[in-house]
């Protein structure tokens, strides 16, 4: 069954595209190197445009999932393969299907050895990855979700670095341990729902519906919580994540840091906010403790760091404290700018690595002090470097700044003291990135290899150059990005903060929720530059 | 039940045609001296044409005086154990010749555990039920011992002999207490007495069934022969030992637990609650540490046996066609394991993990199938390894065993790290320079990995008409 504007089965097509790439590429011969990369960039490139004419035909003025397809799959136990999306999914596929390009582009001449099998690793990964966002039957998604485990395994473990076997067992064996409890999780719930309502089904929006009692809430929730939050990942379950940045290979490491942790916060605003809204509330205070230490403690970990990989692995831990504050803060300015913060983060970190992996490529050493006055010699590359820290600083006029914005305001509504935290991890953000910056592209060249260095080349600016483009974009105008999730994350705020009916609710609220929505991002957005941190407290002291 | 004999040949029909094949293959290898080989292929060819017969055999009553049921049930695990004993015995053929014990009779004993395994999936009676298992286990105290050369094959053979005897003892002994307690063999009878009067003795039957059947699905602590034997056997007697004599031993517990003592339910439940999750556990964990592939197989076989007994133990209709599909889709995964496993110990390798380093780039193919088996048997999507443990986990959270299904899923976790040890050899670690390159299969070889594959791929992609299968085999158990 398919019910979109287009009349095909597109989120199909879309997952279905990496995967017939993945199988062409399996014929080519080993040595051609060249045509393989050049096939796995067009498909990764078809998929990308394909994912935008999503955007043409997407309604971003309901929660309603869209593009829905609908086929059994176990009918006998209520599996259905069932796909759709709203705007959270959506900005997520449109953020993969770019990572998945550009990190194609990015693998072009640093993977030499079996090209052909990293590439078909790297479209399989993708067509996981969509999958994950758009999948609304809770075992398909749990499919989709192992999937992607697979080729990551095998990306980290072939092609990356010198402690690979190390970094990518403990990858594996984390991340597989905490799906393993959200399995149970989920099978506790289709029964939980199947007694209630008589019907047995996987069907998350047909699980949506029911309120399920709050002690079942809180063991799911745990179960759920142990899944996303170590593939996000939440503070003490933080350590294998430096590891596999470091062991993997560059496209390895955006990938990872763009959307692979994504999947575990998506999971969070997916699954646990709307379907167990009263253990939401409750665990609260405790996932809003953790978020602050790991935004912290990741900064400060960040800039004890001697090697820039490490640096920004820890950058992530802290940048994803701030994205899980934001949707625990439960209400919507929060949850809009954790959605916004991931796709920041995307665009930001995955620029990171991509611009690691090319200073890397040329000196094979990734330690800060390795560096030190690379601008004299490399002027392009520098300047991009310095627009992408600033992104990930959250520097006014660029996109950090409006999900960090966001998400402190809506913080403030649920705890001022957990925002004060928060917004030391800003601070400190700032501190250990404009070190790191100040050591490895200012200041004078002290070493003789760096001294000819040569710039990157055109392939590479082209690599950056929509990841620059973006971050102005985000940072400048907003709105494009934030009115496709609004009306979702109002819904995701309503069920959550409000308590509200999860049956149908009136229009009336619907619109009201949304304009309430656009009404707090478009000051924020055009008082960026100037006077935003005292914008923000007034705003959210008149709440 | 009905009166007199009530004698019908078509039910056991199965079992006829599969013991007249063996007799045929023992004639025949009177006459064929030189290629013993195609004895082989009789057996092969026969079975073949037995496997629809062997389905499609649905005689839902009792017969030969209440001793023989010939249901879904036992048509669904006839089908398991047929193509069990047709892979094995595809791969016996080439195995046999290099291992230099090139002997006629390796393919009649083969069909002749067969045949022992399909009565006891088709006995309703306590009698038969041993019958079958004796069969069964004497045709593989032989075939265990089939490498006469090796001092571990004889030395694994003698240890199943002397613990598999002391097993049926105790299976036997349990067997008469249950006997005396109710009078009677026949399962329908039993389930009628139960629960008059004094059960004492009953409950001691119970036991100790308990721990002959836990011995022939190597549940702790009575798992102690098996990696010892299987890696002691040739590797085509070890895939069916772990496949077939284990689907059989399972199919006869379902049928024994479910028919004769429902009413018990809750007393063995408790009591097999411990044994499946120790197992579980226990397997799992001393995997990690093997370095010989076949006794991590062995201890990975362990594990499965643990999260199978979990379906039994759910005792509702998705945790008995579970225990079903899995042992359907082991079938498959654990073959194909197998198969890649006796491949490699043709060249007179041992089978030690360290061998498959690299294997990624000499044998591309068959590194990726070994993959998909043991990224089955770890339970990964979109693998028949998943939907079985789906839905065995399902059925404990149905049946509000959250604990167990927790443990289940955390020796899943666990598992998944000695077979990832695995594929870490094969695709991340370099070829030693000067080793010797792996073997390349052959057309047999390829064969069975091809149809090991696609059932490992098919069972997990598309389990829907698979599973109504189970569903419909289980249901004479639920009635």
């Amino acid at each position: 069954m398919i019910e979109n504007a287009l009349g095909i089965p597109i989120l199909s097509i879309l997952i279905l595209i990496p995967l017939l790439g993945a199988g062409a590429l399996f014929f080519f011969p080993n040595g051609q190197k060249e045509a393989i990369r050049s096939t796995a960039f067009g498909v990764a490139l078809v998929n990308f445009v394909i994912s935008l004419i999503l955007l043409l035909y997407f309604d971003s003025s309901t929660y309603k999932m869209q593009f829905v397809e609908k086929a059994a799959w176990i009918p006998g136990i209520g599996v259905e393969y069932f796909l759709g999306m709203d705007g959270i999914s959506l900005l997520l596929v449109l953020l993969t299907t770019f990572t998945s390009s550009i990190a194609i582009l990015a693998s072009w001449s640093a993977i030499e050895e079996r090209v052909k099998e990293y590439m078909i690793h790297l479209l399989i990964l993708e067509a996981g990855m969509i999958g994950v966002f758009v999948a609304l039957d809770m075992i398909l998604f749990f499919v989709f979700w192992e999937i992607g485990l697979i080729p990551m395994f095998f990306l980290i473990g072939v092609w990356g670095g010198p402690r690979k076997l190390y970094a990518n067992i403990k990858f594996f064996l984390y991340t597989l341990f905490g799906s393993v409890f959200m399995l149970v999780g989920i099978l506790a719930l289709y029964y939980a729902h199947g007694s209630a309502t008589g019907e047995y089904t996987f069907n998350l929006l047909k699980l949506y519906e029911v309120s399920y009692p709050y002690n079942l809430q809180w063991w799911v929730f745990l179960t759920f919580f142990l899944g996303f939050a170590i593939k996000v990942p939440v503070f003490p379950f933080h350590t294998w994540l430096p590891d596999a940045h470091v062991e993997a290979p560059t496209a390895g490491s955006v990938i990872l840091a763009a959307v692979l942790l994504k999947m575990g916060t998506y999971g969070f605003v997916r699954f646990n906010l709307p379907l167990l809204a009263d253990a939401s509330r409750a665990f609260t205070p405790f996932i809003l403790v953790l978020a602050v230490i790991g935004i912290v403690y990741g900064a400060f970990l960040a800039m004890a760091q001697k090697d820039i990989k490490k640096l920004v692995a820890y950058s992530s831990v802290s940048h994803l404290g701030a994205v899980m504050a934001g949707l625990f803060a439960l209400n919507q300015q929060g949850i809009d700018g954790g959605v916004l913060q991931m796709i920041n983060h995307g665009i930001s970190t995955g620029g990171l690595f991509l611009v690691i992996g090319m200073i890397y490529e040329r000196r094979h050493t990734r330690l800060i002090s390795d560096f030190g006055g690379i601008a004299k010699v490399m002027p392009v590359y520098s300047a991009l470097v310095l627009i992408i820290v600033f992104s990930s600083i959250g520097l006014p006029g660029t996109n950090g700044f409006i999900g960090e914005i966001l998400i402190l305001m809506g913080l403030f509504k649920m705890s001022a003291l957990a925002t004060v935290f928060a917004a030391t991890g800003v601070i400190l953000g700032a501190a250990y990135m404009l070190w790191m910056t100040q050591r490895v592209v200012f200041g004078k060249i002290t070493k003789r290899e760096n001294l000819d260095l040569k710039d990157i080349n055109a392939r590479e600016v082209l690599t950056l150059l929509p990841i620059i483009g973006l971050i102005l974009w985000i940072g400048i105008y907003p709105k494009h990005f934030l009115s496709l999730s609004s009306a979702s994350t109002a819904r995701i705020a309503e069920i959550v903060e409000r308590n509200a009916p999860k049956t149908e609710r009136v229009v009336h609220a619907e619109s009201a929720a949304h304009a309430e929505g656009a009404a707090h991002v478009e000051p924020a957005a055009q008082h960026a530059d100037a006077h935003a941190p005292v914008h923000a407290e007034a705003h959210g002291g008149t709440h | 039940m009905p009166a007199g004999l009530n004698i019908n040949f078509y039910a056991v029909m199965p079992e006829i045609l599969v013991t007249a094949l063996a007799l045929i293959v023992l004639i025949l290898d009177f006459f064929i001296r030189k290629n013993k080989a195609a004895l082989g292929w009789v057996s092969i060819v026969g079975l073949l044409c037995i496997l629809p017969v062997a389905a499609y055999t649905n005689e839902p009553y009792p017969v030969f005086g209440g001793t023989v049921i010939a249901d879904s049930f036992s048509a669904f695990f006839n089908v398991i154990f047929i193509i069990a004993a047709i892979f094995s015995i595809l791969i016996s053929m080439d195995y046999l010749k290099k291992i230099g014990v090139d002997r006629g009779e390796y393919y009649h004993i083969i069909l002749f555990a067969t045949v022992g395994m399909m009565v006891m999936g088709a006995a309703n009676d306590l009698i038969n039920v041993y019958v079958g298992l004796e069969l069964m286990a004497l045709s593989f105290y032989i075939l265990v011992a089939y490498r006469v050369t090796s001092a571990r094959s004889v030395e694994g053979a003698l240890k199943y002999f002397v613990l598999g005897a002391l097993s049926s003892g105790i299976l036997l002994y349990g067997m008469s207490f249950t006997y005396g307690a109710a009078g009677s063999t026949n399962f329908m009878e039993i389930a009628a007495e139960l629960g008059k009067g004094d059960n004492t003795y009953l409950t001691l039957g119970i036991i100790l069934m308990a721990a002959g059947f836990g011995f022939k699905i190597a549940a702790f602590p009575f798992h102690l022969w098996a990696p010892d034997v299987y890696e002691g056997a040739p590797t085509p007697v070890t895939a069916l030992l772990s496949v077939g004599s284990k689907a059989a031993a399972f199919a006869a517990f379902l049928r024994v637990f479910t028919a004769a003592f429902p009413a018990f339910q809750a007393d063995w439940s408790s009591m097999l609650w411990v044994v499946s999750a120790a197992t579980m556990i226990f397997g799992a964990v001393v995997a990690i540490s093997q370095k010989n592939i076949v006794r991590m197989l062995a201890y990975s076989s362990i594990a499965h046996a643990g999260i199978i007994m979990i379906g039994l133990l759910a005792f509702n209709d998705t945790g008995l066609s579970g225990v079903a599909y899995y042992l359907l889709v082991y079938a498959f995964m654990n073959m194909g394991a197998f198969t890649i496993v006796a491949l490699f110990r043709n060249k007179g390798r041992f089978e030690n993990i360290d061998e498959y380093r690299g294997l990624a780039s000499t044998r591309p193919l068959l590194a990726f199938l070994m993959a998909l088996f043991l990224l089955s048997l770890a339970g990964i999507p979109p693998t028949g390894g998943f939907a079985a443990k789906f839905f065995v986990l399902s059925a404990a959270i149905d049946a509000k065993y959250y604990w167990l299904a927790s443990i289940g899923v955390v020796s899943t976790a666990i598992s998944l790290f000695f077979y990832a040890k695995v594929i870490f050899y094969m695709y991340m670690r370099d070829p030693e320079p000067g080793a010797e390159i792996a073997p390349s299969s052959g057309v047999i070889y390829n064969i069975v990995l091809f149809c090991t594959a696609i059932g490992t791929v098919l069972l997990g992609v598309y389990p829907a008409p698979f599973i109504d299968m189970a569903i419909r085999a289980v249901r004479p158990l639920l009635m």
